[in-house]
């Protein structure tokens, strides 16, 4: 089958590699129908992220119809559409019980690695290295989901793969990252990068009854996206001398009740500090840059709750704890648990009340997806979400 | 798509692994430990005195190097087996005091101690997340035969005799005498709070062969007792749990 591999720091490439197969009892196969590229793989391409090898498949974000099925699989037959959560959980651990799907205990084989660099290891993921267990991803035609009696959701009839697709992480994501927030009524929630999570963490913040979203970024494409819905006000961070003042101004001088980074380790900015971040990355003395975390922490309200849904790998510098100290606030992050969201966020489908597919800008083939990372991670040619259809 | 569905990785082995392995009994230990670096030292002193000398007289040289090497590195004299003499301390049961090395690693299981007790007492289940471990017969009912790879690869067995039982709590093995890996460890089982299941703790000791050197060697590799007791650990725990091990192995990868 064909499949997109990684084969170095900006490469990419289609190759042809053997079908996946039926390995352990609650595997099933998928015959995958549409498939899109995440914020996070250019983490992969950018070359942030360690133990990735050459040949690994890629991709996290994907669905399709079963087309095999291990001998423990009852919930599930052949041909049924489902979409795929990008974290693969058994649903039996302390973790899986308390819906904490993400910190799954069983399903990384490489948890040494994952232990080695962070303490503990959580579950593993689709075509995100060798640390999150080295499976291979799901921008292919075909994908091995195991423990498939716990992650895949049916999709009923009538439901276009594109408006369902975006459950299987960025949804999810926007949506926890915006529960996180604990938001009350009353509560401007700020929301640093418009990238396909940002803008989904927008809507899901207004659904959740923020009175406004303030939404910032540096591409006037994404931030027009954002603006759409009139509840939501557009903050150009390159455009804007002093951003920490805007932000006050838009709160009545409060600060915004929660902030959502969803920009993570790969920040860009124009400051001093982003500069420095810039140097120690490019060196290697540091892993991420927080340029973000840094502008949210100080812009947040006195007790308001920072909500990390932005990936961050390793390590960082110059982190104004003493400000987040001083002011009382609270903290939420982590990887999606994704499992949790996913029947509720498709009820909100069915009734209307969301249609994700509005970021969608690129709609390709898989030969087309190498290419198609580049754009991305320029922000070419208006792009902000690839979707493939293998 | 294939019509049948492969055989799982997880315990059902492929013909081929199911087939006999190539039996190698490692030679027994008749060097003492303190020797054993002796003759290394002293081999290689003669092996650099042969490539300085050169000529017939370096070969011997270098020949009776390479030998005092070989029997420092592997612990056996072929010389003393013939003599019927032995510099090595006697084997008994289990690991000999201070030599030898100890790793002690707890996890927690969601499931209660009975089930993973019953579990682990019935030795024919160890290879199911033991991963160095071929296969084990069951002799009697304290007794069983274990089948395994060396850090090296090299296929090694030996006898285990259940020294202690308390059901549900405690579980002590020994190797028997003049197994070639002397190893010994105990499991204990205790209820952990408040409904998250059982805490279950093993102290594991072993002296691998080639005796500290194994242990120097194998650090480098990477692949070191305290590193396979925490994966056989992880591995119990998703077997007792979900019923498999985690696994991408036969899963498709690109050009590399």
């Amino acid at each position: 089958m064909k499949a997109i591999t990684w084969q170095g720091w900006h490469k990419v490439e289609l190759d042809e590699v053997p079908d996946p197969q039926i390995i352990n009892p609650h595997d099933i196969v998928v015959r995958v129908t549409l498939t899109a590229i995440c914020g996070s793989d250019l983490h992969l391409y950018d070359g942030f992220i360690p133990t990735m090898e050459r040949g690994d498949i890629l991709g996290h974000e994907f669905m399709g119809e079963v087309v095999a099925l291990g001998s423990e699989v009852k919930n599930l037959k052949e041909g049924d559409r489902v979409v795929v959560p990008f974290a693969i959980s058994c649903g039996r651990c302390f973790f899986c019980e308390r819906q904490l799907f993400s910190l799954c205990d069983n399903t990384n084989p490489n948890a040494y690695l994952a232990e080695k660099v962070y303490g503990s290891s959580g579950a593993g993921l689709f075509g995100y290295s060798h640390m999150y267990g080295g499976y291979a991803g799901g921008q292919a035609q075909y994908v091995r989901v195991p423990f498939a009696d716990i992650g895949p959701l049916k999709i009923p009839e009538g439901l276009e793969d594109e408006k369902v697709l975006f459950l299987s992480d960025i949804l999810p994501t926007a949506y926890m990252a915006a529960e996180n927030c604990n938001i009350q009524q009353g509560d401007i929630v700020a929301v640093w990068g418009c990238g396909p999570v940002g803008l989904l963490a927008t809507r899901c913040a207004l659904l959740l009854g923020a009175e406004r979203v303030i939404a910032i970024d540096r591409v006037k494409d994404r931030l027009a996206l954002a603006c759409a819905d009139e509840r939501v006000i557009a903050l150009n961070s390159d455009k804007t001398t002093d951003l920490q003042e805007a932000l006050k101004e838009l709160t009545g001088g409060r600060g915004p009740d929660s902030c959502i980074d969803a920009v993570g380790m790969e920040a860009h900015g124009t400051s001093l500090g982003a500069v420095y971040d810039q140097a120690k990355t490019a060196t290697f003395l540091a892993t991420d840059r927080p340029t973000v975390l840094r502008q949210a922490i100080m812009a947040c309200r006195k007790a308001g709750t920072l909500s990390i849904p932005g990936v961050y790998g390793g390590f960082l510098d110059k982190i104004p704890l003493g400000a987040a100290f001083a002011k009382g606030l609270t903290f939420r992050m982590g990887q999606t648990h994704v499992h949790r969201y996913m029947k509720p966020l498709l009820e909100r489908i069915e009734r209307g009340e969301l249609d994700p597919s509005f970021i969608i800008s690129h709609r390709l083939s898989l030969e087309e997806g190498p290419g198609a990372y580049e754009t991305f991670r320029r922000k070419e040619d208006h792009c902000t979400k690839v979707v493939m259809r293998p | 798509m294939a019509e049948s569905i492969p055989v799982s990785e997880g315990f059902q082995k492929t013909e081929q692994q199911n087939q006999e392995p190539q039996i190698q009994r490692q030679p027994p230990l008749n060097v003492g430990e303190a020797e054993r670096y002796g003759s290394i030292a002293s081999g290689a002193a003669l092996v650099l005195a042969a490539i300085a000398r050169r000529g017939v007289g370096g070969l011997i040289l270098g020949g009776l190097g390479a030998m005092f090497i070989q029997r420092g590195l592997t612990g056996h004299c072929a010389l003393y087996e013939r003599m019927g003499i032995t510099s090595a301390p006697r084997q008994r049961h289990g690991v000999p005091g201070s030599v030898g090395v100890k790793v002690e690693r707890s996890i927690t299981i969601n499931r209660p101690a009975a089930e993973i007790f019953r579990f682990v007492r019935d030795a024919r289940n160890l290879p199911k997340f033991m991963k160095h471990l071929e296969r084990v017969d069951v002799i009697d009912e304290k007794h069983s035969h274990w089948v395994a790879k060396s850090f090296s690869g090299r296929v090694i067995e030996w006898d285990v005799e259940i020294v202690n039982e308390h059901p549900d709590e405690l579980l002590t093995w020994e190797s028997a005498a003049g197994s070639p890996v002397p190893n010994a460890g105990t499991v204990r089982l205790k209820a952990a709070p408040n409904g998250r299941g059982t805490e279950v703790r093993i102290a594991f000791e072993v002296y691998p062969p080639a005796g500290m050197l194994g242990v120097f060697g194998a650090k480098l590799v990477g692949a070191t007792p305290e590193q396979e007791v925490e994966e056989d650990l992880a591995m119990l725990k998703q077997v007792s749990e979900t019923g498999e091990v985690a696994t991408t192995k036969g899963q498709p990868m690109g050009r590399h």
